[in-house]
């Protein structure tokens, strides 16, 4: 049954993504895109990835959106030029699709219990973190604890990328900030997204922390959960206008945000050494070894959460500035 | 059956270059970015693919239960932190994009490199 309703769902995402790169006209593609995401999102959840769809569905039917949208607006809304080279590119795409189709016969079949991909380090993680970690959730065991150094380098990439940002377009929105005050304000004239968007933004606020402390439990996590805080304040921008939301977190406050998380983060892992121990060693952190990784796990995905909040929000409002002069 | 063992890869493989085609052929610049995420959307979904297990759920440890078979969560926290920083390179991209456009006018490769020509 679920390989059935897998299959279906694949499907969809295919005549999804056709439908996406067929049309000329850019904001149905950003919405298609949207849909994209949650049909991936849905796929991620029936391929036992709860952590996953989380995400994909909060950055990519969320925020992605949002952001396309925002470039629209600042560019044009139709393609005006047909493809280059369409033939070829054809010839070479199929070509290609052949040869990975061909590739795939010699690959485990679809859920193989033996598949190699089952038998390396994947065993050896669930085995441990009940001993080693004791927090039911694995994939937060792996990401906090045991890949730690890998998500440090990913949150320093999600940092380097809002900084870049910041950099290409953030440039002279200070100065305009009076010009702002007389901006037409969001969509503060339209009465039933305003009320239904102000019963929502707290649910999605507190979802968002509950996502934040209790991705030890169950699915969630920092990432999952800047991303969703993130989406309830720029839902409140839509909604009342980005000063409204500039009010509640500045701009200064963001760039704050945006290194103070990934500050966090390093600081917890120099905390460890400075304990005696190595470099994001959370054992030394409270008086055994297991409340330790605890401790550190609750501080690194803090630090994860507030760069990511930071992050996504400083783009969506350089991005919304820019297109009001 | 055993060909449907197989519908996951196929799909990856077709996903896969459909964003790739964009990225090579059409002359937009959005349009090539949203290629961009299509491909990146189906290496995504070949990771994920790859750890489910046959039985398995979630790799969370229920309450009391023993002898819980897992999907293997290796692949889930790759993919996890990889569709943040891919937003964040996506966002990048655009913020390029808006430049472009600032600059030249347009966000069609062919009149770019008209006006790069002049």
């Amino acid at each position: 049954m679920i390989v059935v309703f897998g299959v279906f769902l694949l499907t969809l995402l295919l005549i999804t993504a056709f439908a996406i790169v067929r049309t000329p006209n850019l904001f149905v593609a950003v919405m298609l895109t949207g849909i994209f995401s949650l049909l991936l999102a849905s796929n991620f959840f029936l391929l036992d990835a709860a952590d996953v769809a989380l995400t994909e569905a909060a950055v990519g039917a969320g925020i992605s959106t949002v952001l396309f949208l925002g470039a629209l607006a600042l560019t044009a809304e139709r393609e005006t030029a047909p493809s280059s080279n369409r033939l070829i590119a054809l010839l070479a795409v199929s070509v290609m699709v052949v040869a990975i189709i061909y590739a795939t016969f010699d690959k485990p079949r679809f859920a193989d219990p033996d598949a190699p991909v089952h038998r390396h380090v994947a065993p050896w993680y669930l085995e441990k973190t009940p001993d080693a970690i004791d927090i039911p959730n694995v994939v937060t065991a792996v990401l906090g604890s045991f890949r730690g150094y890998d998500t440090l380098g990913e949150v320093f990439v999600v940092y380097t990328a809002g900084i870049g940002v910041l950099f290409l377009l953030g440039k002279s929105t200070a100065r305009r900030q009076e010009d702002l005050d007389d901006a037409p304000r969001g969509l503060r004239h339209y009465l039933i997204p305003r009320v239904v968007g102000r019963m929502l933004i707290p649910f999605i606020l507190l979802f968002g922390l509950y996502v934040q402390f209790h991705g030890d439990y169950g699915p969630g996590g920092g990432f999952q959960a800047g991303a969703l805080i993130a989406a309830s304040i720029i839902l409140y921008a839509l909604l009342e206008g980005e000063n409204r939301a500039l009010r509640v977190l500045p701009r200064g406050l963001l760039t704050g945000l945006i290194a103070g998380g990934a500050l966090l983060y390093g600081a917890v892992g120099v905390a460890g050494m400075l304990l005696g121990g190595k470099f994001l060693d959370y054992s030394l952190l409270a008086d055994n070894p297991v409340s330790g990784q605890h401790v550190g796990i609750l501080l690194i995905e803090a630090g994860v959460g507030i760069t990511v909040t930071g992050v996504l929000l400083s783009i969506f409002h350089a991005f919304a500035a820019r297109g009001r002069f | 059956m055993e060909l449907l063992g197989l519908y996951y890869y196929w799909i990856f493989a077709i996903l896969l270059m459909t964003g790739f085609y964009a990225v090579i052929a059409k002359l937009n610049l959005i349009k090539k970015l949203l290629g961009l995420s299509l491909f990146q959307a189906a290496v995504f979904l070949l990771y994920i693919t790859m750890g489910k297990v046959d039985g398995g759920t979630a790799p969370i440890f229920a309450d009391g239960a023993t002898e819980q078979l897992f999907s293997n969560p290796l692949p889930q926290v790759l993919i996890l932190t990889a569709i943040v920083v891919g937003i964040s390179t996506t966002a990048l991209g655009l913020g390029i994009v808006v430049r472009i456009k600032e600059e030249y006018g347009s966000i069609e490769e062919h009149e770019i490199l008209e006006t790069d020509r002049q």
